[in-house]
């Protein structure tokens, strides 16, 4: 494990450590239990709707899972993870031997941990934990919030103290910290996805503070932004909240897409088609994703003018992210295809994502969104990326498991996550896109009788889900423990620095800069 | 099957989570296997798709909404083949050698251009049906749309005739006591009814949070938000009831209130309209002439009623309400205080919080009424009689109070 013999064991090490992988480790470790956290929280308001009446929670408590369901799976659990891939896998992609600011580094991570203890601990108090939904929209969650919500907010300023940090820091060692040799264009894509996505963290996490912060205000000192009885204006949050929402969209998406560009060149054996194309498409994705977030409000009262606009920035939205897909396509054509676990979560990626995309032009079209906003249309909609968006994630740890612990996983256990991942992903969400379109609202804990049929095969597919995912936790401690041991280059058509590392990696690497890149 | 099915809902409602969750959840069971044709088909007019519905903007969205979908189709079934073809044709174990080959700026452009037009192609019908939508000139009538944490109120603007509209789902559905009628969640107390067609306005705003006003056979969404007014519209081509519900989360109760709409002919429109005016302005319109004094009596059976239909949903039927965020009633400091804070909140309101200004909804009678009852139930009332407090309220100390 270590080549270096001054750093502290135990506790202290965690608490103290500046290494990129000891801090890579700690927010994929942090993932993976909040992961379990929101997911149970899902299973309980699932098995609620399994019934079209009240079966075991209340209208309230409902609320409140929904809320830290989405604020957890979003801040908790994609976001940690892609930072802990970037911490592990970004230093060693460009030949640097850490990250440019290690203590920076240890902090952005602890703070994430704290955020969540005091968002979770209003579970504790007496009064409801945030029961607004993730998207806390004013006045439900400023004027008529519970007292909780303060600390939400507080929590909230954590967490994008953290985030601002880590892009920080990521944008400077990318920048800073590459090999002689690795030019811009040369950079590994993973690299680039992650480099455009701090940017993307960097501009729109200010703009969440600031409208918290003015939450806060209204809330404790008299001010009345959000308050239409102050002079205040409702639907200025929806502005600030989106002007963060809609790009943080692709600060969940984009680390998944350079995932993908790694995993499917490795398993087609082939280079990534298009990479130039495929750089300047994630560009004009991060580019558009920040004009386009009153697509969210269409029925907010927005003028004729601005629906045209944003349906028109948001449709357009779908030429570049289809170049992407189609270049994933186009690599494996002519490829030599092996299918692997990375590969299967990949190409479940693929097929997913897709999906979620071609809903995504639907909901674009205003005159259509005038049936889909606010219904369970939309839930399976954006669920379909966000899953993705976990299959992705899952791809990358079977793909760099072997390299960072340097042993081989089980791949038919792998085999059969992969699997039962993918069949309940569909049966949970494909039925909501039914249900949506025939009326059935969002957020709701009990519903009309005609949907009884869809929510119990939706709720039937997240109890597999959940359970599928046992066998990643097993997986992994399983592998961490003992394995066959890894190889150099696990995967054969794998190129890249961090390949021509042992495995698992040392403690320290490239602490002298490589000459040569590795390159296809 | 339907025997089975029978057991199944006999099983699962006679006994209550999770005093005997094994059963329940047996039951549940046979509920899945043998109940899902009992459900089909109620309340909403469809099933599974968008719903045609019956005006002439919910067949234009529908018409979008097919097209949008088979373009959908169309691109999945593209990418997925292609991809099933590389699964089969380019496998390493059937001797598959890669190919060197990774720009290729023809094929580049051709899927930049192609996805373009298809876009184009769905946004010209799009925008088309967008100006149709915000066409909001010479309609024939006006109704303001207005959402309360729960509850919507309809007012006729040139009509003078204003009502509320809640929920009418008994609670023992709702909380699994009792086999859920066919339209449940679905059934309020007064709909709004609308003439077929007329041309209607519709201003939405809230009184409270946002909520959103939705009927999927109309085609008509549009968020109702305190301090904005927002217009839309509709024409009914077919006489019927059209149902919907709260599209925008709005606090605890936002799955429990539903929209109704009943469509009628111009005709009949007017007869339910003059009807309406006879009342004296709908449900909530004050009346001018005061009302005579109810006996205590008199007072505590209408304030039971009304009590169970305005307060019971947050305050519970037992009085325990649901603290904190509802508090309880049962030894409450309000209502076992003087009288005058408690008739105050029930006047006012609490800004904040869902506790309304009910002088709003309720005539003096009823707000006399239920404000006895509130101090006589739960034991309420031995503790006002030991520390002195008023029991009985009457019409005359709500106007008084109301000033």
């Amino acid at each position: 494990m270590s080549h270096d013999h001054h750093h502290p064991t135990g506790f202290k090490r965690w608490l103290y450590t500046t290494n990129h992988k000891d801090i890579g480790t700690m927010y994929l470790v942090f993932a993976l239990i909040m992961f379990f956290v929101a997911g149970g929280m899902s299973l309980i308001f699932r098995i609620e709707l399994f019934r079209p009446e009240h079966v075991f929670i209340q209208p309230e408590f409902y609320n409140q899972l929904i809320t830290m369901h989405g604020i957890i799976m979003i801040f908790g659990v994609v976001m940690p993870a892609a930072a802990g891939l970037a911490n592990w896998m970004i230093p060693p992609m460009i030949g640097a031997p850490d990250m440019a600011l290690p203590r920076l580094n240890n902090w952005s991570f602890w703070l994430l941990p704290f955020a969540f203890l005091i968002s979770l601990s209003t579970i504790l108090m007496d009064g409801p934990t945030p029961n607004f939904g993730w998207t806390f929209y004013a006045p439900l969650s400023t004027t008529y919030g519970p007292k909780s919500t303060d600390f939400f907010i507080f929590s909230i300023h954590m967490l994008g103290l953290s985030s601002i940090l880590a892009a920080l820091n990521i944008a400077v060692t990318i920048i800073n910290l590459r090999a002689p040799k690795m030019t811009w264009m040369k950079m590994p894509i993973f690299v680039w996805s992650w480099f455009i996505t701090a940017l993307i963290l960097l501009a729109i996490m200010p703009v969440l503070a600031g409208g918290v912060t003015m939450m806060l205000m209204d809330r404790n000192f008299h001010t009345s932004f959000f308050e239409a009885a102050g002079g205040g204006d409702p639907i200025l949050f929806q502005h600030i909240f989106w002007f963060f929402g809609h790009p943080e969209v692709y600060v969940l998406v984009l680390p998944a897409f350079g995932v993908i560009s790694h995993v499917i060149p490795a398993f087609s054996r082939k280079k990534l088609f298009g990479y130039h194309m495929m750089v300047y498409a994630t560009i004009v994705i991060a580019f558009l994703g920040f004009l386009v977030w009153m697509h969210h409000m269409f029925m907010t009262g927005a003028p004729i003018e601005s629906q045209l606009f944003f349906m028109y920035s948001t449709m357009i939205i779908a030429v570049p992210t289809g170049v992407k897909v189609f270049n994933w396509v186009a690599t494996m054509h002519k490829g030599s295809l092996t299918f692997e676990t990375p590969m299967l979560f990949a190409l479940g990626f693929l097929f997913v994502f897709t999906i979620g995309g071609v809903t995504g032009i639907m909901c674009a079209l205003v005159p259509a969104d005038y049936q889909y906003r606010g219904s369970y249309f939309v839930v399976a909609h954006f669920h379909y990326p966000l899953l993705a968006t976990v299959m992705a994630i899952m791809a990358a740890i079977y793909f760099w498991l072997p390299k960072w612990c340097g042993n081989m996983y089980c791949e038919s256990l792998g085999r059969w996550h992969f699997w039962l991942t993918l069949i309940s992903v569909n049966l949970t969400f494909f039925p909501q896109h039914f249900i949506g379109l025939a009326g059935m609202p969002r957020r709701v804990p009990d519903y009309p009788l005609q949907f009884t049929d869809f929510n119990q095969i939706s709720t039937i597919g997240a109890i597999v889900m959940g359970l599928a995912q046992l066998l990643f936790l097993y997986n992994i401690i399983k592998t961490v423990k003992r394995g066959k041991p890894a190889v150099e280059r696990p995967w054969d058509g794998a190129k890249g620095l961090e390949w021509t590392l042992p495995s698992p990696m040392p403690y320290h690497s490239f602490e002298t800069p490589p000459d040569d890149l590795d390159e296809h | 099957m339907l025997g089975f099915a029978r057991v199944g809902r006999f099983v699962a409602r006679t006994l209550t989570f999770p005093v005997r969750s094994v059963k329940k959840l047996l039951g549940i069971v046979a509920l899945v296997l043998f109940q899902l044709p009992v459900y089909a088909h109620s309340g909403f007019s469809s099933y599974w798709n968008m719903p045609r519905g019956v005006t002439s903007i919910s067949h234009a969205i529908y018409h979008i909404h097919m097209v949008a979908l088979w373009a959908g189709v169309v691109i999945c079934v593209f990418v997925f083949s292609w991809m099933l073809f590389i699964f089969i044709r380019y496998r390493r174990s059937k001797g598959a050698v890669p190919s060197g080959v990774s720009e290729h700026l023809g094929v580049e452009i051709v899927w930049t251009i192609i996805p373009f037009v298809l876009l184009v192609v769905m946004a010209i019908p799009a925008t088309r049906i967008l100006f149709e939508i915000h066409d909001e000139a010479k309609p024939a009538m006006t109704i303001k749309v207005t959402g309360y944490q729960w509850k919507w109120s309809y007012e006729y603007l040139d009509q003078g005739v204003r009502f509320y509209s809640q929920i009418a789902t008994p609670q023992a559905e709702i909380n699994n006591q009792r086999v859920p009628s066919p339209n449940f969640l679905l059934e309020v107390d007064h709909p709004l009814v609308l003439p077929v067609g007329q041309k209607i306005r519709l201003l939405i705003t809230s009184n409270d949070v946002i909520h959103d006003w939705w009927v999927p056979d109309l085609g008509v969404k549009q968020d109702a938000i305190p301090g904005y007014v927002n217009e839309t519209w509709t024409k009914i081509d077919k006489v019927g009831t059209y149902r919907g519900e709260c599209a925008e989360l709005c606090g605890t109760y936002h799955g429990f209130m539903p929209i109704v709409v009943k469509a009628v002919s111009p005709a009949e429109f007017q007869q339910w309209l003059a009807k309406q005016k006879v009342v004296g302005g709908g449900k909530v319109g004050k009346s001018s002439k005061p009302s005579a004094p109810l006996s205590e009596n008199a007072l505590l059976t209408l304030g039971k009623k009304i009590y169970e239909k305005d307060c019971a949903v947050c305050h519970q039927t037992n009085g325990k309400g649901l603290p904190p965020t509802f508090p309880a009633l049962k030894g409450s400091p309000i209502a076992t205080g003087p009288v005058g804070p408690h008739l105050a909140i029930v006047i006012k309101g609490k800004k904040g919080t869902a506790m309304q200004a009910f002088s709003e909804q309720l005539q003096p009678q009823e707000l006399a009424a239920v404000v006895t009852y509130q101090r006589h139930a739960w034991g309420n009332e031995a503790i006002n009689k030991a520390k002195g407090h008023a029991l009985v309220v009457h019409a005359s100390d709500v106007t008084a109070a109301e000033g």
